[in-house]
């Protein structure tokens, strides 16, 4: 061995040496989150417990001043029928306003599927509403600098600042943004801000009979429903677009989206 | 260098001057980003509050409270309801948003409609949703014309509690 060979192994030891232990550790998300406090709100739906009553989509109308008779909607229900043949059908008559009074499906443009009771394989609902992604595209086109991401992890939109434009609406992967009739700006689900604010909840979660819609602080990890998020398995929506939805699913299949 | 090739340059800086005046004064003071940095979160922070500041319209009357509110001046109907079939609807939910009831609105609307009813008792053969669980009926078949409260107690729809 001569001179260089030896202070080239040396070094590649006293490097190696010189890894700590803890960088080899795993992270616990929980440790993580603790050391950062605050609030996160995330969203949690349960869609083993959906009826499709549609009581949340008419609460969450007349809490946030968004007309019945509109056809749009900051939430929705979506209705999806998996047919003994094959075929797949999904409706949301009125964004499930009324909720789901007929069992025949709405095919859209006043066409109807009639599935036979017998027919019927798989069949649930899932509530969908904004998913208060951690990298919004919406907020990203904004021209204007109207809507954005606040520190508590809502999306909102400034409605004395957007022109209605409509990029963010263009955007917005899951739908869930529309241009509102009576305001004439862009708007979306607030997370009822007005409410989470004051320690109330939602009006949709509050309307929901039945537990399918939940709402925590996703840094509190001794809230129940970040417990569930935490260690059930839950997806998001479309996680491929690398928006990292705050709105987990608990029961998805591959064909909602 | 001449006089004429350096003219344009003055012109394009004295615009470039002309529009940060016009910003200056033009974008609110409280514009700025929050911790998701400028992309995400280029905003009047004036905004927040004026969301805040939404009027409530629904009433804590949830699961959770159990319709502790409304308990206060309608005992009657809060206890006759069975805990856990119509009991785990919050009141609101058919009856509308209490916001400052009784003084605003005096009186909440009584919806009587089949549709309120429908909403979970229609039947459809959802094995693999919670669905399943609640009695379902045909509407075209099941009495049509008729309202569901005549025959069936909304609070405590159990038959044998009639």
């Amino acid at each position: 061995m001569n001179r260089r060979d030896f202070l080239k192994g040396a070094i590649v030891v006293i490097a190696g040496a010189s890894v700590p232990l803890s960088a080899l550790e795993f992270f616990d998300p929980r440790e993580v989150l603790a050391v950062n406090p605050g609030i996160h709100w995330a969203f949690l739906v349960d869609t083993y417990k959906c009826v499709g009553c549609g009581f949340c989509v008419k609460a969450c109308k007349i809490e946030n001043d968004v007309p019945l008779e509109a056809q749009v909607t900051r939430t929705w229900v979506e209705r999806y029928v998996y047919a003994s043949d094959g075929h797949q059908y999904v409706d949301s008559p009125d964004g499930a306003l009324q909720g789901f009074p007929e069992p025949r499906i709405d095919m859209g443009l006043g066409e109807f599927k009639e599935i036979e009771p017998g027919n019927v394989g798989k069949a649930f609902f899932v509530p969908k509403l904004c998913n208060h992604c951690d990298t919004p595209p919406c907020t990203q086109v904004c021209p204007v600098g109207a809507t954005y991401k606040n520190d508590e992890g809502v999306v909102l939109v400034d409605r004395s600042w957007c022109i209605g434009c409509g990029y963010c609406i263009m955007a917005c992967p899951y739908g869930a943004r529309y241009f509102h009739p009576v305001y004439k700006v862009a708007d979306k689900c607030t997370l009822c801000y007005h409410r989470i604010t004051k320690g109330l909840q939602p009006a949709c979660v509050e309307a929901c009979p039945f537990g399918a819609r939940q709402i925590c602080n996703i840094r509190d990890s001794n809230d129940p429903v970040t417990r569930i998020i935490m260690k059930e398995r839950v997806g998001v929506l479309k996680e491929e677009f690398g928006t990292r939805p705050q709105a987990f699913y608990i029961g998805l299949t591959a064909e909602v989206r | 260098m001449k006089n004429h090739v350096w003219r344009p340059l003055y012109v394009v800086l004295a615009l470039v001057a002309a529009i940060l005046v016009f910003r200056y004064f033009y974008v609110p003071r409280d514009f700025g980003s929050g911790k998701y940095g400028f992309m995400y979160s280029f905003h009047r922070q004036a905004d927040e509050e004026q969301w805040q500041n939404m009027p409530v319209k629904y009433r804590n009357t949830g699961r959770e409270q159990m319709h502790e509110s409304c308990r206060e001046c309608h005992e009657e109907e809060v206890a006759g309801r069975s805990k856990e079939l119509h009991g785990i609807i919050p009141c609101e939910d058919c009856h509308g948003p209490a916001l400052n009831h009784p003084d605003d609105p005096e009186t909440l609307p009584l919806d009587r409609s089949r549709d309120l009813c429908l909403r979970c008792h229609t039947s459809l053969p959802y094995i693999t949703s919670d669905r399943q669980r609640i009695p379902g009926i045909d509407a075209r078949e099941h009495n049509p014309g008729s309202e569901c409260v005549e025959c069936h107690n909304p609070h405590n729809p159990r038959l044998e509690d009639m």
